[in-house]
């Protein structure tokens, strides 16, 4: 009876399908849920905890789209990807939106067909070696082995960074970090590369973290971001200013522990009125309730929230806001206004 | 008494003597000793080192199994109370028990039903597996399908039971006609079959909430329980499909017989990871967005194929062993090919095939893991992806796979140690 159903499913929908992947909008408040690319597991981006729920900072951002779109951060499908299922999971409309730290590079933006909608985490890829190998710099490592994800930007850009500087390496090709951590342990590679914010939170987790060190260099850009399929603009917009919602809230200094109140009735301020719903309309002009920012920011706190719950220096992992600082603070973190 | 021997013998000795313990190095311990560990020097060296060997790795591995923290919620916590020592932190085990067997996405509250449907499964394959079983319980094997899938996906209990519906009235249908042929039964019972399935359809769907338990999604399904429900569906599924690609391999009929060496061959040339790719991402692409095929039932369907294919192997293998006369012994007493095959022809090859048969079940068993390259979360998955991936626990390696190695080899090892029962039970030639 199933395979029946689902067969006269597949023709029904085979007939409406050209319409119904236009208005990812629709799909989402007829579905109740917000389906969102995640990673299978990467420490303070994305694991589910002992009770099976989703935390982490690309988590974070998928529960403000879902507030903001449907009202309730928890109405979210979280469906784990590979770095080598992920594109093909958005790309067959099984996701509606990939947070999975994701590097916008210009294939992806353009071959690819998807549309970055904007950078919730300036990474750049690092090294890590053991402190007993005595190397300083990554141009001392002529000849070494070198641990690397395969499928993932930090691949190609190994490549580059050892040919450009003459230099020989042989990779040692791994699945996912928790595969590369005892490898690296046991010594089957003498150096680990992947972006920073994975080197220290996989140094963080090693018995003596004071062993190894994680060479000055940053052989790459990685603008980490959210991105969702091309040819529904309505659809990424709501995705971009979800999450520009975020980092202007921070900027304004609006938190999920005053947004209510800052909420309750137009304020002195004219650009956190305009984000808050109070005065103008914006949300009628994405398509949402006027108090969808509100939303938004109540899921999980602004951006600097998010960070500091998820990944700041309080965490075990405890990364310093560097670029991702607003850029009043000497950071990169530049949202468009709210007008 | 006779008194014979009185004058010719001074003294007859009138009672047994005890009988005396054999010389020490003949018996007990120390005989045995002498004949397996230490006959010859060479011998004796080989028992010194591999005793030397066991000793290192025993004292080696004790205080990591003996300091072994159960407790604790965090690595770092384990690594504290440790304090440098050497020691397991298993409480990695015992704080994500639970997402180990069941994945972190299935319901708390649910737990209880994929445990009974285990239970139901020892019940239900008793008489399978065990000649001596009472009989009745083919019955209760009968239903425990649907039962198991009520169980553990929830819902209705009204879709599985027009399901069952349908096959019994394809039963009766397969009696009905199989006094004419026994293909014409077959079809009549597929026909009858999918009609009833087909328009029973309508009832769990317009009554929703009769005898309904909570509904779970295939997606929140995960951990071991994952594997067994992989591993037990495939195997009993790729056995019966295995033995019609065996026989339809051997078919005189052209059509027959290229469609299951092309079907064979094909699966067999594939890796089993590349089918599971394609049952993940390709079929994606095939299907419009809404079509959501379940993902359980897409790996079920390649694993199922795969398997099939290499069992097909094994069983034509027994049917060749078996000699032409017993072919042309069943074609003599007048059976046709079904009675033939029922009664002469399979019962010895699967007999030959038994050993091929479990090989190939124990791998495919093993191979459910690697539904977590395609991103679902089983044994495997549940410890390379959330739990290794959390804050508390990035780190711990040997405690998790070691509990999978384990787990894994109670299920491997029973299953192998079952087969060769079964060989035994089976045994009717003299050797």
């Amino acid at each position: 009876m199933k395979k029946l159903a689902i067969l006269g499913a597949m023709t029904a929908a085979g007939l409406s399908a050209g319409v119904a992947s236009a208005a990812t909008l629709d799909d989402v408040k007829a579905r109740g849920k917000l389906n969102c690319g995640v990673t299978t597991g990467l420490v303070g981006f994305a694991a589910p905890n002992a009770n099976g729920e989703w935390e982490g900072f690309d988590v974070g951002v998928c529960r403000a789209v879902a507030a903001a779109v449907l009202g309730d951060p928890t109405a979210v499908e979280f469906v784990p990807t590979t770095g080598k299922t992920r594109f093909t999971a958005l790309a067959s409309g099984e996701i509606d939106m990939l947070a999975r730290n994701t590097t916008w590079t210009f294939s992806r933006d353009v071959d690819l067909g998807f549309e970055f909608v904007g950078i919730n985490y300036y990474d750049g890829q690092g090294f890590m070696v053991p402190k007993e190998l005595g190397v300083s710099s990554a141009k001392e490592l002529d000849g070494a082995t070198v641990c690397i994800q395969t499928g993932t930007t930090t691949e190609l850009n190994l490549a580059d960074f050892f040919r450009a500087n003459n230099i020989s390496y042989e990779p040692v090709p791994i699945e996912t970090n928790a595969e590369a951590q005892p490898l690296y342990l046991e010594g089957a590679c003498d150096v680990y590369t992947t972006d920073a914010s994975g080197l220290a939170a996989t140094r963080a987790a090693f018995e003596n973290p004071g062993d190894h060190v994680v060479l000055p260099e940053i052989i790459s850009k990685e603008p980490l971001g959210p991105l969702v399929r091309h040819g529904d603009n309505q659809w990424g917009d709501i995705v971009r200013w979800s999450l520009n919602a975020l980092i202007a809230a921070e900027e304004l200094g609006v938190t999920s522990a005053n947004v209510a109140e800052m909420s309750a009735a137009a304020g002195s301020n004219p650009e956190i009125n305009r984000l808050l719903g109070t005065e103008g309309t914006l949300g009628e002009m994405l398509g949402l309730e006027a108090d969808w920012a509100v939303k938004a920011i109540s899921a999980g706190g602004n951006y600097g929230e998010l960070f500091e719950k998820n990944i700041g220096e309080n965490t075990p992992i405890g990364l310093a806001r560097g670029l991702n600082a607003q850029w009043t603070e000497g950071g990169l973190l530049y949202s468009p206004p709210f007008r | 008494m006779s008194d014979t021997h009185a004058q010719t013998v001074a003294f007859v000795r009138e009672t047994m003597l005890p009988e005396q313990p054999p010389p020490a190095s003949e018996a007990g311990v120390i005989k045995w000793m002498r004949e397996n560990l230490f006959k010859g020097w060479f011998n004796s060296i080989l028992t010194i080192l591999s005793l030397y060997f066991i000793f290192k790795i025993v004292t080696g591995a004790y205080p990591w199994f003996a300091n072994g923290i159960w407790t604790t919620s965090s690595l770092a916590e384990c690594r504290e109370i440790l304090d440098g020592a050497t020691g397991a932190c298993f409480s990695v085990l015992t704080e994500r028990w639970n997402q180990l067997l069941f994945g972190f996405t299935y319901p708390p509250e649910a737990y209880w039903r994929p445990t009974l449907a285990f239970v139901l499964l020892i019940v239900a394959i008793a008489p399978v597996l065990y000649p001596k079983a009472p009989r009745q319980m083919l019955f209760f094997t009968g239903i425990y399908p649907f039962l198991a899938y009520w169980l553990i996906w929830g819902g209705t209990l009204l879709t599985p039971l027009m399901v069952l519906l349908g096959f019994v009235a394809g039963y009766f249908a397969f009696k009905q006609f199989e006094r004419q042929s026994f293909a014409m039964g077959l079809v009549a019972g597929v026909i009858a079959a999918i009609v009833v399935i087909w328009a029973g359809g309508v009832v769990p769907a317009s009554m929703p909430d009769v005898l309904a338990i909570q509904a779970i999604p295939s997606r929140d399904l995960g951990g071991f329980m994952l594997n067994m429900i992989l591993g037990t569906v495939c195997v009993s599924l790729s056995l019966p499909l295995g033995i019609l690609l065996a026989l339809g391999r051997q078919s005189s009929m052209p059509i027959i017989k290229w469609i299951c060496v092309i079907f064979i061959e094909f699966i067999r040339g594939v890796p089993l990871i590349t089918l599971l790719f394609v049952a993940n991402v390709v079929l994606a692409y095939f299907f419009p967005p809404d079509a959501n095929i379940d993902l359980v039932l897409r790996v079920i369907i390649m694993i199922t194929m795969f398997s099939a294919a290499y069992i097909a192997e094994v069983i034509r293998g027994g049917l060749a062993a078996l000699p032409r006369g017993q072919y042309e012994a069943a074609d003599s007493l007048g059976l046709d090919y079904a009675q033939s095959m029922r009664l002469i022809i399979l019962p010895q090859a699967l007999k030959i095939s038994i050993p091929g048969i479990v090989n190939v079940a124990v791998g495919l068993f093993k191979d459910t893991t690697l539904v977590s390259v395609i991103s679902m979360f089983d044994l495997v998955g549940m410890i390379r992806g959330p739990i290794l991936a959390s804050t508390e626990w990035n780190g711990v390696y040997w405690e998790l796979w070691g509990f999978a190695v384990f787990v894994f080899f109670i299920v491997c090892f029973s299953i192998s140690k079952y087969s060769q029962w079964l060989e035994r039970q089976l045994a009717t030639d003299h050797r």
